[in-house]
């Protein structure tokens, strides 16, 4: 047994379906401030304009995953989010275009820039999933997708000579995509967000929510929130890593009233009171995307991207890629991966007591 | 002098006179994922609520559950015609994580209502045979897809050649203009490629005028029919309520040619094609399903074992059913005949016996 990992953590890593409450790595606490009054001024506060100077050069990974069935918008509305055609759209209509029979993966990057900011944006698609007649196990392709990814960030960390910056190919971000059935989740929508929802941050998004009325769409957000509370899903922005109460007040209003979003996609604009916008042209009337009164593409999108971007990086290397190294440490007795099981000799990561002999 | 007139051009008259007597039975399936509007859509086209107290269980709960096949009966009057509609609904279809096999009891459930018709045909009391047959599916399809999913094909095909299928596409508020029209032509060649043949409307008469026909034909280009269901009241517009579905950039008007197929599907399934889809179960559907019973029993090996022995009784689901009445009239018959023979040879005996009897002894008196 290694010592300095409480059971209770193996056991929550173990089990997949109990919706145990998992333990919070540590953080290290919040200094105490000196309220001092400051005698002149030192210029501290320009901290942030050399942070943001430096990740203007460097340039910060984004990858962002969508998984829903085929048909549900996931290309139109990764590629309404980042205003460009980051995802190639199995275009729609071609005789040849057949649903795979397993599910695949498929990442591509993308350079964004905007403001001097760099981003390389990959997006990850999951063609095939749901799609089938037995959908069984279907998420297990995506599960291993993600662990893998986990484990080559860990791999590069416990190199001797390390890379200066390693390539996060991690996914920070999966969207769901839930059929706006009207009624309720499906079986399928559970089982997936079940398994998942421990291993990666999952943001649940209603497709197509053009076929909703107002009435329509809030109960069956209502209804989709209390499903996704008895089944113990906790989707990003999960409580338990609230920070403070700040963050606590922002996200209980975002999780108990926006979310899951109801979004329509769409990259055809259309002239709407003089302005250009982006929407769906009805025989019955224009659905605009960015207009708050017709759907909720503006709080995905500023929540995904303008508020919550470097949270769901930072929930993603704190919390699930530690869970993820933790179980990986603890599976090969404490050892980095790569002494025992996969062959290859690395000498042992001091910090980590190594077990007595077994 | 109406010398030509004989008067049976009045017969139409006298047929409608009857079967207006007589009512009208009309059973209709609805099939398709949940979550397709098919409830909403019947209400609106049969303008009853007979999902009033319907509850949807929640995904929790579906995930174990197997396919169930609901009845629902409802009576329809209009302009002095009785309709008894039955609508046969099949809550649970492709909802669970593993839907393999899933459309075998709709299956069975069609099929089981050919045999009971073929039983109660070959039966010998006809005048009251209760038609429970199914005399038209609709099968939804889902807007959000890209034309017919793998399951989608393997229920049309499983049930193609045993009911008259009307492929609909449900909720098709989803889609504009264009992705209705290319999601349409995907379906059909869809259709063709995996030879599933769905339920033909017929050729309206050569000698109809040519609007009509025009407007025939544009009924059927646009099949499949994609649908938009309201019962809410939106607007009153003309002497009829308008029903419809109120967004907040526009509502859908449900009985708007421009904004749904809903018009065409009523006017080809209720106005104008109800009597050819019950005529097509009975002279197309039923007798194939009718055909092919009694051809597996032609064949020799089936005719051994059911003439052979006591199965005639007991396996009366083994065998198709014409079999038993006749097995049992034909047992009958040998049986009398077996009694028959039996008498007329005590009757040889006896006679035999007299005579040897009367041989040596005198002959008795004279009369």
């Amino acid at each position: 047994m290694s010592k300095g990992l409480p059971e209770s953590r193996t056991d929550a890593a173990m089990s997949e379906l109990v919706p145990e409450p998992r333990p919070k790595p540590a953080v290290p606490m919040k200094p105490v401030s000196i309220n001092s009054s400051l005698l002149g001024y030192i210029g501290i506060d320009t901290i942030i304009e050399q942070m943001r100077k430096k990740t203007m050069k460097t340039g910060f990974d984004f990858n962002i995953m969508v998984v829903g069935q085929s048909g549900l918008g996931k290309s139109t509305l990764v590629n309404t989010l980042f205003k460009s055609q980051v995802s190639r759209k199995a275009s729609s209509w071609t005789r040849e275009e057949k649903i795979p029979k397993t599910v695949e993966i498929k990442a591509i990057g993308h350079v964004i820039e905007e403001g001097g900011v760099k981003m390389k944006l990959t997006v990850i698609d999951t063609p095939g999933f749901g799609d089938q007649i037995n959908n069984e196990n279907c998420w297990e392709p995506i599960e291993k997708y993600i662990n893998e990814q986990y484990e080559k960030f860990l791999k590069e960390e416990v190199n001797i000579a390390r890379k200066k910056r390693i390539p996060d190919t991690r996914v920070h971000c999966c969207l769901y995509f839930i059929s706006p059935t009207g009624h309720s989740l499906r079986p399928l929508d559970l089982e997936f967000m079940k398994h998942l929802s421990k291993v990666v941050n999952i943001i649940p998004v209603i497709a197509k929510a053009d076929t909703m009325t107002l009435e329509e769409k809030s109960e069956f957000k209502q209804r989709v929130r209390k499903e996704l509370e008895v089944n113990g899903i906790e989707f990003y922005p999960q409580k338990e890593f609230d920070e403070d109460l700040e963050d606590k007040t922002e996200n209980d209003k975002i999780r108990q009233e926006s979310m899951p979003f109801a979004v329509v996609g769409s990259d055809k604009e259309y002239q709407v009171n003089g302005k250009r916008v982006l929407g769906r042209k009805t025989p019955w009337g224009i659905i605009e995307v960015e207009n708050l009164n017709h759907c909720e593409f503006a709080l995905l999108r500023d929540f995904v991207i303008r508020t919550h971007l470097q949270d769901l990086k930072e929930v993603t290397h704190n919390i699930h890629y530690e869970t993820y190294r933790a179980k990986r440490l603890n599976d090969n007795g404490g050892l980095p991966p790569g002494e025992g099981l996969l062959g290859t000799v690395l000498p042992p990561v001091p910090a980590t007591p190594c077990p007595t002999a077994e | 002098m109406d010398k030509e007139y004989v008067g049976f051009a009045a017969l139409p008259n006298q047929l409608h006179r009857k079967s207006v007597k007589k009512g009208f039975d009309f059973t209709l399936m609805v099939a398709g994922e949940s979550g397709l509007g098919k409830s909403t859509l019947i209400n609106s086209l049969f303008l009853t609520n007979l999902y009033e107290d319907r509850q949807v269980p929640e995904a929790g709960a579906r995930l174990t559950q197997t396919l169930t096949i609901e009845r629902r009966g409802v009576e329809i009057e209009e302009g002095g015609i009785k309709v008894k509609l039955t609508l046969v609904d099949t809550p649970g279809f492709g909802d669970s994580v593993d839907c393999s096999d899933c459309w075998l009891p709709v299956v069975y459930f069609i099929e089981e209502q050919f045999e009971q018709y073929l039983r109660d045909e070959s039966g010998l009391n006809r005048k009251n045979i209760q038609d429970s047959r199914v005399h038209c599916c609709l099968y939804f399809i889902s807007p959000f897809g890209r034309g017919l999913r793998p399951l989608d094909i393997a229920f049309l095909q499983a049930v193609h050649e045993k009911v008259n299928i009307i492929p609909v596409i449900g909720k098709a508020d989803a889609l504009l203009p264009k992705e209705t029209q290319a999601l349409k032509q995907k379906i059909r060649d869809q259709l063709r490629e995996e030879e599933i043949n769905i339920y033909q409307f017929p050729d309206c008469d050569s000698d109809e005028d040519e609007d009509f026909k025009r407007q025939d034909a544009e009924m059927k280009e646009s099949i499949p029919f994609a649908v938009v269901g309201s019962c809410d009241v939106v607007g009153a517009g003309g002497p009829r309520p308008v029903r419809g579905r109120r967004y907040s950039w526009g509502t859908v008007e449900v009985e708007n040619p421009l904004h749904c197929d809903f018009l065409n599907l009523r006017r080809m399934l209720v106005q104008t094609h109800l009597q050819d889809l019950k005529e097509v179960t009975h002279d197309v559907l039923y007798e194939g399903y009718r055909a092919r019973c009694l051809q597996s029993l032609a064949r020799p090996g089936a005719r051994d074992r059911a003439s052979r022995s006591k199965l005639s009784r007991q396996s009366a689901t083994e065998i198709p059913l014409p079999m038993l009445p006749l097995a049992e009239t034909e047992k009958l018959i040998r049986e009398k005949d077996e009694e028959l023979r039996r008498m007329q040879e005590m009757l040889e005996k006896m006679q035999a016996q007299m005579q040897q009897s009367q041989i040596p002894g005198e002959q008795s008196d004279a009369l």
